[in-house]
């Protein structure tokens, strides 16, 4: 899936297709978490699905991600395979991190996900790592690190890029400005209109793209990425985008109106009106929309049930991994705590 | 040592919840220096914690800061530190990371430095606790690195009454106090004392079951848990205490209450090695050694994070049975 041709009209039927079934992928999300199926927090990216679609789109398999809590989009577009990112989602064994990460700490180093980061502000600096191993590895390969508008108030942030500006690195550092942060709105916590007019102090180029339009995210992920390979070294890309459900799924929205968000449904919504670019230019066809819908539904299905029959992981592998080399500590606690009663029940004496 | 029947007083029954913010709501009352900064603080907050007080005193009083953890403790220490009463809300416990040069550094120093010449009435919240599988990030328990930090106070009340005295307490210390809330018991309900004047001193324990055979020092949500292990035990008869403040921490309660039962079991949801636990255990081994007949024991977490699958978070965070196996182990 990921590295979409935007200049093919295949890879524009691909780019809206990854479009769909992230929304779709969400709208399971959504129903499942509302039945309890799937536990802990989830944050849902709808309305921003056009950022993560044209930016993983322009990278190629090698190319690693960061992400944030709302990583579901980014994942998919970067190539994870929507049963195993579910099954995720659900705690399960088959999940891509066994469960033990969930919606907002999944990762897959196969696909360069190198994973969701629910501390805001971390998925930069993570970002500018990947960045440093790209250019000490002098590879063809660079790091795009997405992070949100709220993020941009947290310190490690700035320290992130202006690392990677100082030392040149490839890095791409793409402000998904939704708008909120929370139940913050946006100029409640930046005194500046646009976030990209921060790359000024890094002395890095600062760009700001419409993320309601695939093909305009592509082509300026693209361009960075570019430069970035050419050691030109980091960009900053702001891509003005919107969430369309809360903070998190429950959030009762306190902070803004209905209103607000069915007008950016019903004007700004990326999958419908790229569809309409695709269908106006003779690109795509009805029937090939359906299908193509159809096709994202099924592979839900089959996802949805992958999800729930796959297994728990075993209890007792929660102590796994937390070492490469394990600590006995661990294990003496364990045997411990377990010992039921008895003079030396494991008491030692 | 105070006792936790509150019998000679008149009380009502709250919730952990409503408890922590009658006492937010009264220290800012009764202080105009009193503010709160913090994420989310003008819709209630973290958990709806603060619920309302936005609401009650406005901007200037109730505060919503960008996602800024370092410049909200830092601009914390130096609100208190020029003559205000910063209350921070830093959320999840776990976020304490991104800012513990101004937890370690500046809150806890900055006083020492100044040689004297600085008050810093600062009180940090920080959610703490497993439970709601948020995973690795969100669910830790971090207090007992918070009170091994010279120059910090840290309190994580257990009951209702706790949680009101303490969070007054708090506010109205004059040293940084980081006061943690376990996010699983905001619901746990109890009597609280109605006098607006009652507070729980910082530093002193509170026996919450009184009994002869074994000690059970329990802290947050594994107090709940102590109590339920200790009424299931038929035959053994358990004393629960709540410590309550972690630092400074009421060695003489402990300590009498080993003197008595002669046996320990310390239930703390923080990471074995190192922490609360041993603290504990090795005050109380100082004070009342030769009144030990058992070794001791504790209940924590196994060195792991915390993970995200249910079935794998229930594995690693103690509980009742876990409470009463280690008391077992002590008789
Ligand atoms: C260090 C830290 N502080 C606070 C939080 C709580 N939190 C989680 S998401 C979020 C809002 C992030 O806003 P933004 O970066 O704009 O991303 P968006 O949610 O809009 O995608 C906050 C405050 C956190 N997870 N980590």
């Amino acid at each position: 899936m990921p590295e979409i041709d935007i200049g093919s009209p295949d890879g524009r039927r691909e780019a809206l297709r990854t479009m769909l079934l992230v929304r779709e992928f969400e709208n399971r999300v959504r129903d499942r978490f509302a039945d309890n199926e799937i536990p802990g927090f989830v944050h849902l990216s709808q309305g921003q699905e056009a950022v993560a679609a044209g930016a993983c789109g322009a990278l190629a398999d090698d190319d690693y991600i960061t992400s944030t809590h709302r990583a579901h989009g980014h994942s998919l577009a970067k190539g994870l395979e929507p049963d195993r990112l579910l099954a995720e989602l659900y705690g399960k064994e088959a999940g891509y991190c066994g469960g033990r990460g969930g919606s907002m700490h999944v990762s897959d180093l196969e696909r360069g996900m190198l994973g969701a980061q629910p501390i805001v502000g971390a998925s930069v600096p993570l970002g500018t790592g990947a960045g440093i191993t790209a250019q000490l590895e002098d590879a063809d390969w660079c790091a795009v690190a997405f992070c949100g508008d709220g993020s941009v108030a947290a310190g490690q942030v700035h320290e992130g890029i202006n690392l990677a500006a100082t030392w040149e690195l490839p890095v791409v550092y793409v402000i998904e400005n939704n708008q909120y942060s929370e139940g913050m709105v946006f100029d409640e916590q930046h005194n500046v209109e646009d976030l990209a007019d921060m790359a000024a102090s890094y002395g890095i180029p600062g760009e700001i793209v419409d993320g309601q339009d695939v093909e305009a995210v592509h082509e300026t992920v693209s361009a960075a990425r570019e430069r970035a390979l050419a050691g030109e070294g980091p960009t900053l890309v702001e891509a003005k985008t919107y969430r369309y459900r809360g903070h998190f799924e429950g959030d009762e929205e306190p902070y803004r109106s209905q209103e607000e968000v069915e007008e950016w449904i019903a004007e700004r919504d990326p999958i419908e009106n790229y569809a309409e670019v695709l269908a106006e230019r003779g690109e795509l066809s009805i029937d090939e929309l359906e299908a193509m819908r159809a096709d994202v539904e099924a592979t839900m299905d089959a996802a949805v049930q992958f999800a729930r029959d796959a297994d728990e992981p075993a209890p007792e592998d929660a102590y796994d991994d937390v070492f490469v080399d394990p600590a006995p500590d661990v294990e003496r606690f364990r045997e411990r705590m377990e010992t039921d009663g008895g003079q030396d029940g494991g008491a030692g004496r | 040592m105070s006792s936790g029947a509150l019998s000679d007083q008149e009380t009502e029954t709250v919730s952990i919840r409503d408890a922590i913010r009658d006492g937010i709501r009264e220290e800012m009352l009764a202080d105009d220096r009193v503010f709160i900064m913090g994420q989310d603080e003008e819709d209630g907050g973290s958990f709806e914690v603060t619920a309302g007080l936005h609401d009650e005193f406005g901007f200037d009083r109730v505060r919503n800061t960008p996602i800024s953890e370092a410049a909200q403790v830092g601009a914390g220490v130096g609100a208190a530190a020029t003559g205000m009463r910063p209350l921070v809300n830093l959320s999840f416990s776990d976020f304490i990371g991104v800012c513990f040069d101004q937890v370690m550094n500046q809150a806890g120093k900055t006083r020492y430095m100044f040689g004297g010449a600085s008050e810093v009435p600062l009180t940090v919240r920080a959610i703490e606790g497993a439970g709601l599988n948020a995973a690795a990030q969100h669910s830790g328990t971090v207090h007992s690195l918070v009170a091994h930090l010279p120059g910090i106070k840290a309190v994580a009340p257990g009951t209702p009454a706790a949680a009101k005295g303490l969070m007054k307490s708090a506010i109205r210390s004059d040293d940084p106090v980081v006061y943690f809330e376990n996010k699983t018991i905001y619901e746990r309900r109890g009597p609280v004392p109605t006098d607006e004047d009652f507070t729980v001193p910082i530093g002193e324990a509170s026996v919450e079951r009184a009994g002869e055979d074994v000690t059970v020092v329990a802290t947050q949500r594994l107090l709940g848990e102590a109590n339920a292990a200790a009424r299931d035990l038929e035959d053994v008869s358990v004393e629960v205490i709540d410590p309550r403040s972690l630092y400074p921490l009421d060695t003489d309660t402990l300590a009498e209450s080993l003197k008595k039962t002669g046996r320990l079991v310390v239930a703390d949801e923080s990471p074995l090695s190192y922490g609360l636990h041993a603290e504990i255990v090795t005050r109380v081994v100082e004070d009342a050694f030769w009144h030990l007949d058992a070794p001791v024991q504790r209940v924590g977490v196994p060195d792991t994070p915390i993970p995200f699958s249910p079935s794998q978070e229930d594995e690693v965070v103690p509980d009742a049975d876990d409470v009463g196996r280690a008391i077992q182990r002590t008789i």
